[in-house]
């Protein structure tokens, strides 16, 4: 670890301190619910118990009468403007048949557990909560829709009261002629795999807080977001403001994980309940809530066959993928089953493939993408059928995997199909085969089986598990950044890119400080704030090294470029003469003739009546906007060593080896540690997290005592190898980061496990295992072991 | 109607006396009552560990107990650990190992390796699978918890020569 001070340029690429911590470290962070403006007022939110049912009666006036109430509001209380209006798409595509979004407030009908029917809004908390228990809401319940597939079958009942059928919208991918691939098939290989995955979890809930300024007739939404630009944009829509009337700020962010991305209704309910009162107005998401109200990703279905020649080449892979939707389409639409069909391919070559994508209605809260957004999901279907490959042909499943990849001498490759973002799937740079090789070495993978079969005659059941991974990172359309020199000599740099841990204060300010050539400590990095910077998109998709990062650089360099101009004129010497460092733009022969950043930055920002040199715009700043030309592909390869007990199902993972490639790394400690992260997120989705509902979809986990989040105990020691395939796209060479380490993990966990219980002849096409369901699944296969 | 109670207690080395409603948990009270937001709430069912603070030298879950409780007792939160300026040795191993990423889950992270630590002061470096152990009420969706794990280490088992 280098020290922050030093300004010797070069920090591209190194792990500096963060600049986060002191603050987080002592208490200090600024979260959403540690803003306490005077005036305050705390909202409630009533959410119906039903997962279906009809809204028949809704009667506020006992919980009105509470002391402390101020108002209470159903949806005939809304402003008009609110009532008619859905939440918008913010992904439209036109092949969603059925785009029904979510009310901000139910009015006759509710389609999940946890759909909002009313707010309170009192002088504390306390009192809200206690309000909105007397909120008498009288419902009839509907028939509801818990199993997806159950949806898609004639005379179903709907989501949708007085809708014809479930399903949302059904896509074709096709890429070559599966029919001719399968026909000349030495052996087909079938499978139908349960994918669930579970909710983001971010320590920290969501929540708003809306201030309204009334002298300037304008309103501050604070909120835990992943893109306030986004929210601002939407509530700009929906409450019918002018730019300049409404600004989003998300402060210190407590993590994201993908859910924290989308628009939520609570956000234009409160901003809209803040106006009409006049007063700031704070809604705190508990943790209850959380697990009924904020999105989640859950479960896909698949059905597969792989087609194969004589030599374990697949030929072609066709079937049907069923996403379950949840009640209303989200804000970003189709886009995770999409993510999810266009990374089935993953590092393989795979000439011939047909998916068809069907995406339904149930009675749950809309899903959202959880850090991967389906491509985890695609890793463990494709890394599953390797394996099965490999127990078809009784080949070892690395070289089923190695007689697959794609080599590095076919880069760039075309997958010939077509990213959720309408741009073609082209793998940019990568080299699968080494990353496998690096990661088996390093898991000495040459001697396992002599391992293995040592722990058998101690009668333990271990297991090794690997999975490969190709991931589309750097999602356009595009990025902004300023970098400013302000006229007190600050250096600012501001970006649409909206953190929740990733480290964007420092990373920027190491791309901003080479530039500049002075200390990433003296540049503040402004994030979240629209107020900063007019245009952005936001963190999510692992998208902000490439363009917030490919932004800061170009921003960089005009201000760089501008700053010598500006000396040239002050200093009257020619700008060739000039270098920037320090602080200071100055003449390399005398470096004593020199004007500071701060004396450039009052000279630019102009006199009235003195002439700027005329090529320079006003102000030592710069706003840029990377747009990529289509997205880049980090890959990687993880190993995984598990042991079983099978007399209790427990499962102890006994060594994790990862080898991954984002391409260049800005700061090596942050990649290492977004890596970790990842990881442990993808072994949560391989042992513990389920989202469980009863038949009528009413949900059955919505504690952390029910639904499990891995925690120091459940995960080993894990290493860490990388590798750099510069990406060609973009400036800096960079690639995603934040979701690469939860992509392969679920696969590899849980191929070490059905490896463990080989003996028995497990098949494991499912994930989530409990220790129950591997018990379970022995028995099946097995039955005589607990006779 | 409101049962009103009035505390005495200490935190982190300061007198306070204050009237307070008797369901008032002890992390309302420091977070809305002391405004010291560093206490963060992220289940409010005593399981993520977040909002843990050291009361009389133990750790607790500041949301599981009331104000009320805390009448009589010495409090110890996130902001009574160093400043930005000065941090402590956890705190600076924790920010050299990367042992945070988001921060919320921090301040309990931090306040229950304060009690780890304090009591190990004098004993031989502890095993990673023990401290893995303390960590296990505490959840981090972040880290992995690998460098959390490392942080410690370097405290309780500095390289030979280091204080």
């Amino acid at each position: 670890m280098s020290d922050e001070g030093k300004a010797d340029g070069g920090y591209f690429g190194r792990s500096i301190l963060r600049k986060e911590d002191p603050a987080l470290l002592t208490g200090r962070g600024r979260f959403v619910d540690d803003l306490q403006p005077d005036r305050l007022l705390h909202a409630c939110i009533v959410r119906s118990p039903h997962a279906h049912a009809r809204i028949t009666r809704v009667d506020t006036s006992a919980a009105a009468a509470v002391p402390g109430v101020k108002a209470v509001y159903a949806f005939a209380d809304l402003p008009p403007m609110l009532q008619q209006k859905r939440l918008p798409l913010m992904s439209a595509n036109p092949l969603i048949k059925q785009p029904l979004t979510q009310p901000v407030m139910a009015n006759d009908e509710v389609r999940f557990a946890g759909e909002s029917v009313a707010v309170v809004i009192a002088e504390s908390r306390r009192v809200a909560e206690d309000a909105a228990a007397l909120v008498d809401v009288t419902y009839e319940a509907l028939p509801a829709v818990n199993d997806v597939r159950k949806g898609l079958e004639a005379n179903a009942p709907t989501v949708h009261a007085g809708t014809a059928s479930n399903l949302v919208a059904r896509v074709p991918f096709v890429v070559g002629d599966t029919d001719v691939a399968f026909k000349g098939a030495a052996r087909v290989v079938k499978a139908s795999f349960d994918t669930h995955r579970g909710g983001g979890f971010s320590m920290e809930t969501r929540g708003c807080l809306a201030v309204p300024d009334l002298n300037a007739g304008s309103y501050t939404l604070y909120l835990t977001s992943q893109s306030p630009h986004r929210i601002k944009r939407v509530l700009m829509d929906m409450l019918e403001f002018a730019d300049h009337e409404i600004r989003v700020i998300a402060p210190d962010v407590g993590g994201g994980f993908g859910p924290k991305g989308s628009f939520y209704a609570e956000y234009a309910l409160i901003t809209a309940c803040a106006m009409r009162l006049g007063q700031p107005l704070k809604w705190i998401e508990d943790r209850a809530e959380n697990f009924v109200a904020t999105q989640q990703e859950r479960d896909m279905f698949w059905d597969l066959e792989v087609a194969i020649d004589a030599g374990a080449r697949i030929l072609g892979l066709r079937g049907r993928l069923i996403h379950e939707n949840g009640a209303y389409v989200a804000p970003l639409g189709l886009i995770l089953p999409w993510i999810a069909v266009t990374h089935v391919q993953g590092p393989y070559v795979i000439p011939n493939f047909s998916i068809e994508m069907l995406v339904a209605f149930t009675n749950k809260v809309p899903t959202s993408p959880v850090r991967g957004a389906g491509r985890p999901q695609a890793v463990f279907v494709m890394e599953r059928l390797m394996d099965h490959i490999a127990r078809a042909t009784g080949l070892d499943p690395a070289e089923v995997r190695r007689r697959n990849f794609i080599q590095p001498s076919q880069m760039p490759y075309n997958c010939q199909l077509i990213a959720r973002d309408g741009k073609p799937v082209i793998y940019d740079s990568g080299d699968y085969p080494e990353a496998q090789r690096r990661a088996l070495a390093m898991a000495r993978y040459a001697d396992f089986r002599a391992r293995q079969a040592a722990a058998r005659t101690e009668g333990k059941h271990l297991g090794i598990g690997m999975a490969s991974f190709v991931e589309g990172t750097g999602l356009g359309p595009y990025e902004s950044a300023t970098v400013r020199v302000a006229t007190n000599g600050k250096i600012i740099v501001c970006t649409g890119a909206a953190p929740q841990g990733q480290s964007h204060k420092t990373t920027l300010a190491q791309i901003c400080a080479d530039l500049l050539q002075v200390s990433p400590g003296v540049i503040d990095v402004v994030t979240g704030d629209t107020g900063a910077i007019a245009i952005g998109v936001g963190t999510f998709a692992a998208r902000s090294a490439v363009n917030a990062g490919s932004a800061v650089h170009m921003a960089g360099i005009e201000v760089r470029h501008k700053a010598i101009l500006l000396a040239a004129s002050m200093l009257k010497v020619s700008p060739e003469k000039l270098d920037i460092g320090a602080g200071y733009v100055y003449n390399v022969a005398q470096p004593d003739q020199r004007k500071s950043l701060r004396e450039i930055a009052i000279y630019a920002a102009g006199s009235p009546g003195y002439a700027l040199p005329g090529e320079v715009t006003p102000g030592l700043e710069h706003t840029a906007y990377f747009t990529p030309e289509r997205s880049t592909y980090s890959n990687g390869c993880h190993v995984v060593e598990a042991e079983v007990d099978i007399w209790t199902g427990q499962v102890t993972l006994t060594g994790y080896w990862i080898v991954d490639d984002c391409g260049r790394a800005i700061n090596p400690q942050v990649v290492y540690g977004q890596v970790l992260g990842g990881t442990v997120h993808g072994i949560g989705n391989a042992l513990l997290e389920r989202l469980l509902f009863d038949e009528h979809a009413q949900p059955l986990t919505t504690s952390f005592a029910d639904y499990l989040l891995p925690l120091a105990t459940d995960v080993p020691r894990i290493e860490i190898g990388h590798m750099e395939s510069p990406s060609p796209l973009n400036p800096l060479g960079v690639k995603g980061a934040g979701e690469g380490g939860t992509l392969p993990a679920i696969a590899a966990v849980i191929g070490a496990i059905e490896d463990a219980l080989s003996p028995f002849g497990v098949t494991i096409n499912e994930t989530p295992v409990s220790p129950m369901r591997i018990v379970d699944l022995i028995r099946a296969a097995a039955p005589e072991t607990y006779a | 109607m409101k049962d009103i109670t009035t505390v005495r207690l200490t935190v982190n080395g300061e007198a306070v006396e204050r009237a307070v409603e008797s369901r008032v948990s002890l992390a309302d009270f420091l977070r809305d009552d002391l405004r010291l937001t560093g206490t963060h709430l992220g289940c409010e069912h005593g399981v993520c560990g977040a909002c843990t603070v050291l009361v009389d030298g133990k750790s607790a879950r500041a949301c599981l107990m009331l104000a009320v409780q805390a009448d009589g007792a010495a409090v110890r939160t996130v902001e009574g650990l160093g400043t930005p300026e000065n941090l402590n040795p956890l705190q600076r191993a924790m920010m050299e190992h990367h042992g945070l990423q988001c921060g919320f889950c921090t301040p309990g992270m931090l306040m229950t390796l304060t009690e780890f630590i304090e009591q190990r002061r004098d004993s031989p470096p502890p095993s990673e699978a023990e401290i893995r152990e303390v960590l296990s009420g505490n959840i981090c969706r972040c880290t992995g918890y690998q460098t959390i794990v490392d942080a410690v280490m370097a405290v309780l088992n500095p390289p030979d020569g280091a204080a």
